[in-house]
């Protein structure tokens, strides 16, 4: 059984069932209690479990998370939200250097599991500072594991998982994608890290992208199908972990990939994925692999510059007609 | 330095003493405070219309208005020389006009047109303006108070080192009250007290940082001076509602930064008459608080000071108000005559000072052209 439910209401039915199950979830951030969370993702959810769970921070993010850190040294499993993942980089320290490392560096001893969400990307003419896409910059770092849903069914499966695993995971949501609605199964599940899915099976050529940009992918498809040419959509979901398996075989099959990725082109996970399939496919590809990424600049203010930054439906489309011209 | 407690008007300064105990803001000439005036009705009636244009969707992204607080960056503004920096947060368009930008390319900053004050690049938290010595509005809370630092460490380097000769300049970086609980802000006091910078870290205390109230975001909500008399730094505590007395408190604050030099921090209490941004219910303060600050209103305090010295009448200030009304709407109108940036002039250019690659600022940029094939520069 499965019942339309919005994105942002996916993640919140996430966190409470995880915390109604394990007292030793806790969530805190800006505005997350009191306000009911800035996005409204965190509804409702100080009035069922009360101001000792729900935690209304000040502006201080490096404070906070490195906190948070500090609480799974004994053993709490904290949820840090961040209004925006744009704002996480002023807590770059703990989040980078202590939450990834801390299993490693303290040989085992101490794991740090811990999840990181909030809005990546570009949230409509956000400006320089506020439209970071930090799969990019963060997924560099070994020991954290990072989700980047694209549907509501996706957001809560695994943002459970995440909640349940024992590693650092940083949950990369868009507030683009908040109101978007969707089928959501009503029984509890969960999805596994490290599991890409066929979104549209298609022939010709395979588009691989994650987060927001898997729907341009989608409509993309749409697009190309009307012209002929098949494509096959396939979402990430995870990028730490990724399924280069999935990735690998739908390009043994069309021969062909395009690689979609918000974040700057400039060592992201488009180039690592286009690394990893000219490796594994060298000898089943027919063109090289081509990336649509953000343009490398910072992200632009007006309307015209930041819809000709971003990657859209139409630039997919000339991607994947360009790739696959000699087909 | 004798650490002395004064009160001038409202103002408790703290290791500040005032040249006079007199108001020097009611002594200066009729023409400044007129002019004083006109700039808050022009804040006003500038962030009126720039709410009406956002629900017209003609700006967009996040947009904070002024309302409220005009008294302090007109005051502040007025309290310092023109050479001397300013640097403020994302509540800026209020310190951009009272700098002396244009209007109209404050306005088409906003709309995104290639007229604005960075090319429609920056949007409405990121004013800057060279020429009139703002060094933007930025958007990461906290984030403009090293730089402010910086601004004062810059401009003492320069007098002192470069020039030979003794520091100058003064430093305005303004704050909002959710800015104390950044890192960023205690590392920046710290050092400038160490290094004896001329900044004055203004904190504009609207009570609230988002839904969040003062004391529900910080110790010692009630006396944040506190948290710069750690950092060894003179500090005030001023009534941001009234322009006289804004002026007064940071004048003395002030002449004391600029002549000894020293860093100050200043507790500036105000309101903010609106939402946090264009989207805020405002359901975390109570409507009897608003409407009593509303009833505080700074304009019309200067307003009625003006009337009740016969310095100003009704007519006049009617007259006044149209004559702005006309002037932002002009800018309005300016706004949406300036094209957006070209594509593909702009998108490349500013990412480098030396242009190089892709970034000439007339290549077609990468997004646009399909394949990297078809690419021959890295
Ligand atoms: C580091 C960081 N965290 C969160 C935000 C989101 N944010 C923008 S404004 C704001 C509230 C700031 O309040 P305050 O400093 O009091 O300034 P005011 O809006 O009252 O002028 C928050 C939380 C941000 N811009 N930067
Ligand atoms: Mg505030």
């Amino acid at each position: 059984m499965t019942r339309v439910i919005e994105y942002r209401d996916a993640l919140n039915e996430a966190m409470c069932e995880e915390m109604r199950r394990d007292q030793r979830v806790m969530l805190l951030g800006e505005e997350v209690a009191e306000y009911d969370g800035a996005y409204k993702v965190s509804r409702g959810m100080l009035k069922e479990f009360g101001e000792k769970r729900i935690i209304d921070t000040p502006i201080s993010e490096s404070g906070f998370s490195g906190m948070a850190i500090g609480a799974t040294m004994v053993g709490l499993r904290p949820i840090v939200e961040f209004m925006s993942w744009s704002f996480s980089l002023v807590a770059a320290d703990p989040i980078l250097n202590n939450a990834p490392k801390m299993l490693y560096m303290s040989g085992g001893q101490f794991g740090c599991p811990i999840v990181f969400r909030g809005n990546d990307g570009a949230g409509g003419q956000l400006g320089s500072t506020h439209s970071w896409c930090v799969e990019g910059l963060y997924s560099n770092v070994p020991g954290m594991k990072m989700a980047i849903p694209a549907f509501p069914e996706d957001a809560k499966g695994l943002l459970k998982t995440a909640i349940r695993d024992d590693d650092p995971v940083f949950f990369l949501e868009s507030e683009r994608l908040l109101s978007f609605k969707d089928e959501v199964p009503e029984e509890e599940y969960t999805i596994p890290f490290g599991q890409a899915l066929v979104r549209r099976p298609g022939s010709d050529c395979t588009v691989v992208s994650f987060g927001r940009p898997v729907h341009f992918c989608l409509e993309a498809a749409e697009t190309l199908a009307k012209e002929g040419i098949s494509c096959e959509v396939i979402d990430g979901r995870t990028i730490r972990p990724l399924d280069i398996d999935t990735i690998v075989r739908s390009v043994k099959k069309t021969n062909y990939l395009v690689v979609v990725d918000q974040s700057w082109s400039f060592g992201s996970p488009g180039s690592e994925i286009a690394s990893q399939v000219h490796q594994h496919c060298f000898d089943d590809l027919d063109n090289a692999v081509v990336r649509v990424h953000s343009a490398d600049v910072p992200t632009p203010y007006a309307v015209e510059l930041e819809q000709a930054y971003l990657p859209n439906a139409h630039r997919i489309c000339e991607a994947v007609r360009s790739v696959t011209y000699n087909a | 330095m004798s650490v002395a407690n004064t009160s001038i008007g409202t103002s408790h300064l703290t290791g500040i003493v005032p040249a006079t105990g007199d108001s020097v803001a009611r002594s200066l000439p009729d023409k400044t405070l007129l002019e004083w005036l006109r700039m808050m009705v022009l804040i006003r009636e500038f962030e009126v219309r720039t709410m009406q244009a956002y629900q017209d969707r003609k700006i967009g992204g996040f947009c904070h208005v002024y309302i409220g607080q005009e008294a302090v960056a007109v005051g502040c503004t007025a309290s310092v020389e023109h050479p001397d920096p300013i640097v403020t947060a994302y509540r800026d368009h209020g310190h951009a006009l009272a700098r002396g930008m244009d209007p109209k390319y404050c306005m088409a900053e906003m709309f995104g047109r290639i007229g604005g004050c960075a090319k429609g690049k920056g949007g409405s938290m990121h004013m800057f303006d060279r020429d009139n010595n703002l060094f933007g509005g930025h958007g990461i809370v906290g984030a403009q108070t090293p730089l402010g630092a910086g601004l004062a460490f810059g401009t003492k380097y320069i007098d002192e080192v470069i020039n030979e000769g003794t520091s100058q300049r003064v430093t305005l970086c303004f704050l909002g009250d959710g800015a104390l609980n950044q890192g960023a802000l205690h590392e920046a006091m710290n050092l400038a007290g160490l290094m004896k910078l001329p900044v004055i870290f203004i904190v504009e205390n609207n009570g609230y940082s988002m839904g969040t109230s003062i004391n529900r975001g910080t110790t010692m909500a009630d006396e944040i001076t506190a948290k710069a008399k750690a950092y060894g730094m003179l500090s005030a505590q001023i009534d941001g509602m009234d322009i006289l007395n804004v002026y007064d408190g940071m004048k003395a604050v002030v002449d004391q930064v600029r002549s000894t030099p020293c860093p100050a921090f200043v507790d500036m209490r105000t309101y903010r008459f609106k939402g946090h941004s264009m989207s805020d219910p405002r359901k975390y303060r109570p409507r009897e608080e608003e409407q009593s600050y509303e009833t505080d209103d700074p304009i019309a305090k200067l307003r009625d000071y003006l009337f009740s010295q016969k310095l100003f009448d009704e007519d006049r200030f009617k007259a006044m108000s149209k004559e702005i009304r006309g002037e932002v709407r002009a800018s309005i109108k300016w706004a949406e005559a300036s094209p957006p940036p070209d594509v593909m002039e702009e998108l490349y250019k500013d990412v480098y000072v030396e242009e190089w690659g892709p970034y000439n600022g007339t290549s077609e940029p990468e997004m646009l052209t399909d394949g990297d094939q078809r690419k021959e520069e890295g």
